[in-house]
């Protein structure tokens, strides 16, 4: 394991691979995010009817033949595409590449749901006779399968599996690729993470017992953080996979350099199954900041969490007065109102969206809002319309799930 | 069933499982997985597809009579005729 100061412990992002509601490449989903274009459309799900949600559009014949789309699950197609858009995006040459050397680490919130449900249903079709039990069931539910189907699209026969923790598992994704970069475990990380809880209706259902789904006559406002009259969750499917590499070995290669990952911190709550704690998420950030050797006032733009229900967001709000309440140059933005709950994917996605601002000096806005929560009021909250600033150095990212995950990454632009 | 009936619907549970696949040139006396990407997992998808559309139970142990098309049709003709009847 390299020391800090050792100059194999600095990792950067070299390629990003994503799909959302509003854009398959990052081009595509930073021009949504910057015209204010939501991706939630009306869905309709078993036994719940028509639900607002996020639907991603990538094409998956584009990496995979029919057959492997047949066999694998959602998540292991969105899985494949992110990653080989990453791989291209970072002008890796794979040919010579050592795949024993890439590690797949996949954040999810859950997986196999959607599996089961089909199954389940399939053989209620035949009085539930499980001779009808399909022997694709154990390697769809696996919670490795979206990470797994990557390893066998590309040939890699490096370390590959998913984290589990909830909301916050697209963060996890990074920290985890980061990590193992560090330990010398892998010279390429595919690290992100990956949703398709869309295709179940359980997902639904059980938000709503929660009072905790969104409804909106038009779909594309249903999602509102931040808003007096947001109700709930919208839920989405998505990905998002990075190439972390070394940023000796980035340098090496000549390649392209989004962004230094500086800094993350992860924590718990240990408060409760559901409702988040802003001590902890406080404490969570300011980990983040130590780790990245940052003050609050060095962050310029910090993309929150916030996923429009109505306890989440003020929660969020408390702990980040505790910690940037006094300072004025650290612009706030929500990508979740645009698409969203992508679920595993969120963490990941949502900070590719703010990684162009290092380039064109941006910050998108959240949408939907017509009114500020009083509970949410937040200096320098970036509503609705883009706004321009004269320094993006640092972006700070939050991702907090069920069971009081918290996690926060940091990116910086590469200096020396 | 007539030997072109149980043909054709065995093609068709083949074009299903495999899309990528083209069955229009299949050599009938040659093993189907010389011929074809199809793996074990594939072969419980036959067997899952006979069962669900014919109601016709392919016990383990006759796996192997359905190696090849000309195998397939010997040994399905009599068991979906019934199954029909």
């Amino acid at each position: 394991m390299v020391d800090r100061d050792s100059p194999d412990w600095r990792i950067v992002i070299t390629g990003v691979g994503l799909t959302s509601p509003n854009g398959n490449s990052l081009d595509e989903f930073r021009g949504s995010l910057l015209a204010g274009r939501s991706g939630i459309v009306k869905f309709e799900t078993r036994y719940m009817g028509e639900v607002p949600a996020g639907v991603c559009g990538f094409d998956e014949r584009r990496y995979q033949k029919k057959k492997e789309i047949r066999r694998g699950t959602r998540a292991g197609s969105v899985a494949i595409y992110c990653a080989r858009e990453a791989i291209g995006d970072a002008a890796i040459d794979f040919a010579a590449f050592d795949k024993s050397r890439i590690g797949v680490y996949a954040g999810v919130t859950e997986h196999g749901n959607v599996e089961t449900e089909n199954e389940v249903h399939a053989i209620s079709q035949y009085n539930y006779d499980v001779r009808y039990w399909s022997h694709h069931h154990n390697p769809r539910t696996v919670a490795n399968n979206p990470a797994g189907e990557v390893t066998l699209n590309m040939g890699i026969t490096g370390p590959h599996y998913c984290i589990g923790a909830a909301c916050a598992a697209g963060n996890l994704g990074i920290v985890q690729g980061c990590q193992m970069l560090r330990l010398g475990e892998v010279d390429l990380a595919l690290a992100g993470g990956v949703s398709e809880s869309i295709h179940t209706f359980g997902i639904f259902a059980s938000f709503k017992a929660e009072g905790a789904l969104a409804a909106h006559a038009d779909p594309a406002k249903a999602s509102r953080p931040f808003d007096k009259n947001r109700n709930g969750i919208v839920c989405s499917e998505g990905g998002c996979l990075f190439t972390l590499e070394r940023l000796t070995d980035a340098r090496r290669r000549g390649a392209k350099i989004y962004a230094e990952v500086t800094g993350y911190g992860v924590n718990s709550d240990a408060t409760d199954f559901v409702l988040p704690d802003a001590t902890r998420q406080a404490e969570c950030i300011r980990l983040a900041l130590k780790n990245a050797g940052l003050a609050p006032g060095d962050i310029d733009i910090l993309n929150t969490h916030a996923t429009a229900t109505p306890m989440g967001d003020v929660q969020e709000c408390i702990a980040m007065r505790d910690v940037f309440g006094a300072e004025d140059g650290v612009w706030v933005n929500n990508t979740k109102s645009y698409i969203g709950h992508t679920m595993g994917a969120a963490g990941a996605l949502e900070l590719a969206g703010n990684l162009p601002a290092f380039d064109d000096l941006t910050v998108h806005p959240t949408i939907n809002i017509d009114a500020v929560d009083p509970q949410c009021e937040l200096r320098n909250l970036v509503v609705n319309r883009p706004k321009k600033i004269d320094r993006v150095e640092h972006i700070l990212n939050n991702s907090f799930g069920m069971f009081g995950i918290n996690s926060v990454v940091i990116v910086s632009r590469l200096r020396n | 069933m007539s030997r072109d009936e149980v043909r054709a619907a065995i093609i068709d549970i083949l074009a299903d499982i495999a899309p990528d696949e083209d069955f229009n040139a299949v050599d009938d006396e040659k093993n189907l997985r010389e011929q074809f990407d199809l793996d074990s997992m594939d072969f419980l998808d036959i067997v899952m597809e006979l069962r669900k559309r014919y109601n016709v139970e392919v016990p383990e142990k006759d796996y192997d009579e359905l190696a090849t098309m000309s195998r397939c049709v010997n040994y399905l003709q009599p068991l979906l005729t019934a199954a029909r009847a």
